[in-house]
């Protein structure tokens, strides 16, 4: 079944690997255990900011699992040969992807034995119902692709022909899945920060620089660890990527706060200026903000001298720092700050706690795990064709 | 008989989940007709609230209305403010209508804090987005909340602009401290709120709200009645509702 005998057998290092992420994932488990007993109070979430952390993460998410487009769209649509090897990480990563993003929504429940109520009552008026739909969606239409392509190259014929237009449809699939998680904030008339148009094209615009940037990472830790070289121009093109992706993102972040802070109507500036120096002597997140624009500004630098994109090494730590930045600017930034003030002017400060900490980390290990595993089986399957 | 492969026994099963979805999409669900009212129940085209500020604010520190109706409903009691419950309440003017806050009107205007509840909106943002139509709204206008179906995703507290709505961190059981067995309690994990005590317009009862006020400073009809007292009062008092520029048509008056 799908080749999974491949990512039994592996080095030490391996099963090391396997090893830590089964642990981080088991904390996680028993973290949400606890929350499913006591209910999410045990998060630091409150009255005024009901949704945090978990949110936050499927968020962001989205944004790196619509972000395969940007190596499937050049390659199917474009012909572009020199992401020909990559393709399927792009592919297996936005499967994972997709699926950390469902299970921070599960465990983001008031009542998880109840999510099946979202299929037994569909409902064409409510934003989730679409991205239920749209995440899915994508969910079937990579891991079909996937499966497809990759039994091809195993068995060393082309891949069938029916394959090519469900792979066209999973282009403008990518984008639906990050409109339609915009919409879900976008559309909501008593929340300012998020309520603007541009929403989803700037979640677009960071996830095809945080999903390409965390796919060259993925590409150099790939080459350390197995006799596979994705090779130098994939990875040189995927940072051109980046970089148009990161200088539209930080555009659009610009023009976002200048409608706010210049008209200087209240209920727009008061979420930046919370964020970014606080309200009523409450801060929480302007430390990572700042963060954020300190990496993002320090990485639109490193990216447009084509000297440093070039090095890779540099290049290496800029993916970092731009994949840093988008996950504070577009995870915790973008909820928490939607959130204070609340409706009725309260500034509550939302922190985080450990069990909460847990569950995502266990969410992350798992995805990573995925990942880990996909990527084998794929290397397994060119190891064995040479 | 052709043998069953795996293969062709997910096929058919796929196909056959499609075509349930489909129908139950296409079907009638949601649109069935609400069973009549029970024989003497109180009923209305729109039901509406009217808050006389004024009158309110005759005894101050008065909470008679709220205590009757957390008291009615099984509402708990949290110390912790970040894990309230509440289905009425008071605010400071300033909050609940920040747009016409100003420093030096104060006197005349925040003359004391302003009760707060659901306001039952004709275009009610936390029914447009409730995944599961666990929020719904009545013919006469009240927005009512299903808490067996309620998944708890709180989509309806991000989206209402009032924040009237409660989500139940946790067992809200313990923390109530007089029973009412003529009411549910809730579980933890699902979203609550004012329902204009629909189960005592059932029984030809006013909301306990309305009934508790000393000083009759909520006033509670058909909006869509031109004899109702509602219409009588709006008629002649200027009033406020919240937040009115955002479309959706909250249906609490406030007398200013």
């Amino acid at each position: 079944m799908f080749m999974f005998e491949k990512a039994v057998t592996g080095s030490r290092r391996y099963w090391l690997w396997i090893g830590l992420l089964s642990v981080v994932m088991l904390g996680g488990l028993f973290a949400w255990l606890r929350q499913f007993n006591q209910g999410l109070g045990i998060t630091g979430l409150s009255r005024d900011v009901s949704w945090g952390l978990y949110i936050a993460q499927f968020t962001f998410l989205v944004g790196v699992a619509a972000s395969a487009v940007m190596v499937v769209l050049p390659y199917y649509l474009h012909n572009f040969k020199v992401f020909g090897r990559i393709t399927i990480l792009g592919e297996f990563l936005a499967i994972s992807s997709v699926t950390m993003c469902m299970l921070f929504i599960f465990v983001d429940m008031g009542q998880p034995m109840r999510v099946l109520n979202v299929m037994l009552y569909p409902t064409p008026h409510s934003m989730m119902f679409w991205d239920m739909v749209s995440l899915g969606g994508y969910l079937v239409l990579n891991a079909t692709i996937a499966y497809v392509t990759l039994s091809a190259e195993r068995k060393g014929v082309p891949p069938p022909s029916w394959i090519k237009p469900v792979i066209v449809l999973s282009i403008p699939w990518a984008v639906s899945i990050h409109t339609v998680t915009a919409f879900l904030y976008a559309g909501l008339p008593g929340r300012s920060f998020w309520l603007t148009a541009i929403l989803a094209p700037r979640f677009l615009a960071s996830a095809f620089a945080a999903g390409p940037a965390l796919l060259i990472l993925l590409c150099m830790v790939i080459r350390k660890v197995s006799k596979f070289d994705c090779g130098r121009e994939p990875i040189q093109k995927l940072a051109v990527i980046v970089t148009y992706a990161m200088c539209a993102n930080v555009f659009f972040v610009l023009m976002e706060m200048f409608t706010a802070l210049y008209s200087g109507i209240p209920e727009d500036a008061e979420h930046f200026r919370f964020l970014f120096f606080g309200l009523e002597g409450h801060a929480p997140l302007a430390p990572w903000m700042w963060t954020s624009v300190i990496l993002a500004a320090a990485a639109l630098v490193l990216l447009i001298a084509p000297k440093m994109r070039h090095n890779e090494k540099i290049l290496a730590a800029t993916c970092g720092m731009v994949f840093l930045s988008l996950w504070i600017d577009k995870g915790m930034g973008l909820i928490v700050g939607g959130f204070v003030p609340s409706p009725l002017g309260a500034v509550t400060v939302y922190v985080p706690t450990p069990p909460e900490v847990a569950i995502t980390l266990g969410i992350w290990a798992l995805g990573m795990l995925m990942v880990t595993v996909f990527y084998k089986i794929t290397l397994a399957v060119r190891e064995s064709l040479v | 008989m052709k043998k069953m492969t795996r293969k062709g026994f997910l096929k058919a099963g796929g196909a056959a989940l499609v075509v349930i979805a489909g129908k139950r999409i296409a079907g009638t669900e949601g649109a069935a007709a609400a069973p009549p009212p029970p024989p003497g129940a109180l009923t209305a085209k729109r039901w509406a609230m009217v808050v006389d500020l004024a009158r309110c604010r005759e005894k101050e520190g008065c909470t008679a209305c709220i205590a009757a109706c957390h008291r009615e409903h099984n509402v708990p009691q949290f110390n912790d403010r970040a894990h309230e419950v509440k289905w009425l309440w008071k605010e400071p003017y300033a909050n609940v209508f920040p747009e016409n806050a100003a420093q030096y009107t104060e006197a005349a205007e925040r003359g004391g804090p302003v009760l707060v509840t659901c306001n039952h909106c004709a275009s009610p943002a936390c029914v447009r987005v409730c995944p599961t139509q666990a929020t719904w709204q009545r013919e006469d206008g009240i927005v009512m909340m299903d808490w067996h179906r309620c998944i708890g995703c709180r989509y309806c507290v991000a989206a209402c602009p009032y924040g009237s709505r409660s989500f139940n961190w946790e067992d809200p059981r313990p923390h109530i401290s007089h029973l009412n067995a003529n009411y549910p309690t809730r579980t933890k994990g699902v979203v609550e709120k004012c329902t204009f005590c629909e189960e005592r317009l059932a029984k030809g009862q006013l909301p306990a709200c309305v009934e508790a006020c000393p000083a009759k400073a909520i006033v509670f009809g058909d909006i869509e009645d031109p004899k109702s007292e509602v219409r009588a009062v709006l008629r002649e008092r200027f009033s406020l509702r919240r937040k009115p520029e955002l479309g959706t048509q909250p249906h609490i008056f406030y007398l200013i």
